[in-house]
């Protein structure tokens, strides 16, 4: 266990210092939400929660050049920038390892790990909105996936390092860094005990792989079919979603093919239409199904946790407020003011 | 990365389908590539400016070399792998998928049903069982097709009836040139000629997605158990890899967890057939 503090004031030349690793990247408002940019460490926002696109846009981004064709030879020059992303809340990088594990097992993806061995991970401690649960799905304390991370005490901070990578980057920024004093552990337990208590949204997934699975017939997907628009948005600001399509663009100019690989959702009408015309999930109702089923049970049983992490994106985004909360609560039986549940369909 | 393949034969199995014969260009892939697949196994065809498609492998990795596939012209990327013309490239990644079991198939009867283009990926099964005769127990293989004229691989079968070792019977639903010498009717219709050990045997089912329901009925009243009953299925794909997702079912991605389930399988996850 490595543990360092800074102070409060050292905190944007500590940042800066870091930009020694690469392009510094973190969270910046914009309208009423906030992304994550390109900015000085004085123009981040240190009370953001949920980004508009989660950080996976840095791990393979929503469009890019897969492979190029030219003069009868495929090329590959994907090379992400390095890279340092501040601001992940622990929802984010609990994501972050979800996806990694998903991209790295059987056909590990050549893109992605060159992305992860670019991007410096710096955490950051937050206090839960009306719209967090990560309490719900056991992801509001992080132990491992970051480089570094910081925990908000006030007049300072703590820096955990969680990597080796982490641990070499602080060398950049070494005259910041003082010894975490029994004072530092107690003012963190005690900000801890106020964040866990600071949570207002109620949910529970336990149960949650196999109701759904026992769900499979109920007409409550229905409800939520007639009411989907087919938006995909609930796909792209979801930080687990990992689906993908690619399409061959001619580039007149050089000459060459690229086949693009861009962020693709399964709640698309084409998504599971093949050549000829069948789709084996024509009905909108089935393509959400897939979705809450892939969600819930599929990432229980393949990798032991759900594949959502409690940021509470779908909660703000869907149009029509079919998300994991009011999707649970209804699978559950409980009382939820989401539109969608007053649906009629024939079979309910 | 996509290797350089060469279409060294091609030629028409029906109106609308054709088979494929292609070689990897790089010498060094060729033997350990065409050797090792497993039957069941599919590939990626692509073209560039045109796109990437799933096939199923129709050769046998025991006569290896050659890549071999049918392709029907349905949609985009077919069209244009039909303009081709032989010693033209395409691009090849694979193979993909878990292709059929046959580890668990050897010392066991086998019951193909195939039924239409679903012929593909069961010739390649079927001739591995063939090259590897002594391996299995009976040899039962029921082909259906509409009409004589889109029988894939009609006179390869005609050849093959010859074997006394395996019984290989052809139906067609219509005959409208009245010259068919064979059974008429559906696949199911075959069902009164097999005579297997019903518990030691696996079945294998591949064709088009109505099919499945009454041949598996068939299966069952034969009483073979749920996990020796195989199937092949279809569903887009865009990587092969397990990651883009396009062919998710339930919690299985079909190109690495299938395309090759059991019935078991079938029951068990919603939405598979």
């Amino acid at each position: 266990m490595r543990l360092f503090k800074i102070k409060r004031e050292n905190l944007i030349p500590f940042l800066r210092g870091l930009e020694g690793f690469g392009e510094l990247w973190g969270p910046v408002k914009k309208g009423e939400s906030f992304v994550y940019a390109r900015a000085k460490p004085e123009d981040f926002d240190m009370t953001a929660l949920r980004t508009i696109i989660p950080a996976k846009k840095f791990f393979l981004p929503s469009k890019f050049t897969s492979l190029k064709f030219k003069d009868n030879r495929w090329e590959d020059d994907y090379r992400p920038r390095k890279r340092v992303i501040f601001g992940l809340h622990p929802c984010e990088i609990h994501a972050l390892n979800i996806y990694h594990k998903f991209y790295t097992r059987l056909y590990p993806d050549p893109y992605y790990l060159r992305a992860k061995a670019a991007t410096l991970v710096v955490g950051l401690s937050c206090i839960p909105d009306e719209h967090c649960f990560c309490y719900a799905t056991g992801t509001s304390t992080v132990n491992e996936g970051f480089d570094l991370f910081l925990t908000d005490l006030g007049d300072r901070f703590l820096v955990w390092v969680g990597s080796p990578r982490g641990e070499d980057s602080l060398k950049l920024v070494e005259k910041f860094l003082q010894e975490a004093s029994q004072e530092d552990i107690h003012k963190y337990v005690s900000w801890r005990k106020k964040r866990d208590a600071s949570f207002r949204l109620k949910i529970d997934l336990d149960g949650m792989p196999e109701i759904v699975s026992f769900s499979y017939d109920s007409p409550i997907w229905e409800k939520m079919g007639k009411a989907c628009l087919s938006c995909g948005t609930c796909t792209m600001v979801c930080p687990t979603c990992t689906c993908f399509d690619l399409e061959d663009e001619y580039d007149l100019r050089r000459d060459e093919m690229k086949r693009e690989r861009f962020w693709y959702s399964c709640v698309f009408r084409e998504y599971s239409m093949v050549a000829g015309g069948h789709n084996f999930r024509e009905a909108r109702s089935e393509r959400l199904k897939l979705w809450y089923t892939h969600k819930l049970v599929g990432f229980m049983s393949e990798y032991g946790s759900p594949a959502c992490t409690g940021c509470g994106r779908c909660v703000v985004s869907c149009p029509v407020g079919i998300n994991v909360v009011s999707v649970v609560k209804a699978l559950k039986n409980e009382e939820t003011a989401a539109l969608w549940v007053k649906m009629e369909v024939e079979n309910a | 990365m996509p290797d350089r393949a060469r279409i060294v034969r091609k030629y028409d199995l029906t109106e609308d389908v054709r088979f494929f014969q292609v070689r990897i260009c790089d010498q060094e892939k060729v033997f350990p590539l065409t050797s090792t697949y497993s039957p069941g196994q599919f590939m990626m065809i692509s073209l560039p400016y045109v796109g990437e498609a799933p096939f199923s492998i129709t050769s046998t990795p025991s006569r290896p070399g050659l890549f071999e596939f049918c392709i029907r012209k349905v949609g985009r990327l077919t069209s244009k792998l039909f303009e081709l013309e032989e010693n033209d490239f395409i691009w090849l990644r694979g193979p993909f998928g878990n292709g059929f079991p046959v580890e668990k198939m050897i010392g066991k009867d086998l019951l193909f049903v195939a039924g239409g283009l679903g012929a593909a990926p069961l010739r390649s099964l079927l001739l591995y069982a063939l090259d590897n005769r002594d391996l299995f127990g009976k040899l039962f293989y029921l082909h259906g097709a509409r009409t004589p004229r889109d029988m894939l691989f009609r006179e390869e079968f005609f050849q093959l009836k010859q074997r006394k070792d395996f019984q290989c019977y052809l139906t067609v639903d219509e005959d409208p040139e009245g010259n068919w010498p064979f059974d008429k009717g559906v696949v199911t219709s075959l069902f009164k000629y097999v005579k297997v050990n019903p518990k030691n045997t696996a079945a294998v089912v591949c064709g088009p997605p109505v099919m499945y329901k009454y041949v598996v009925e068939e299966f069952i009243k034969l009483g073979i158990p749920d996990a020796n009953i195989y199937m092949t299925l279809e569903r887009k794909m865009k990587c092969g890899m397990g990651k883009c997702g396009q062919c998710v079912v339930g919690h299985k991605y079909v190109c690495v967890d299938g395309p090759v389930f059991t019935l078991w399988d079938v029951k068990n996850i919603k939405g598979l057939i």
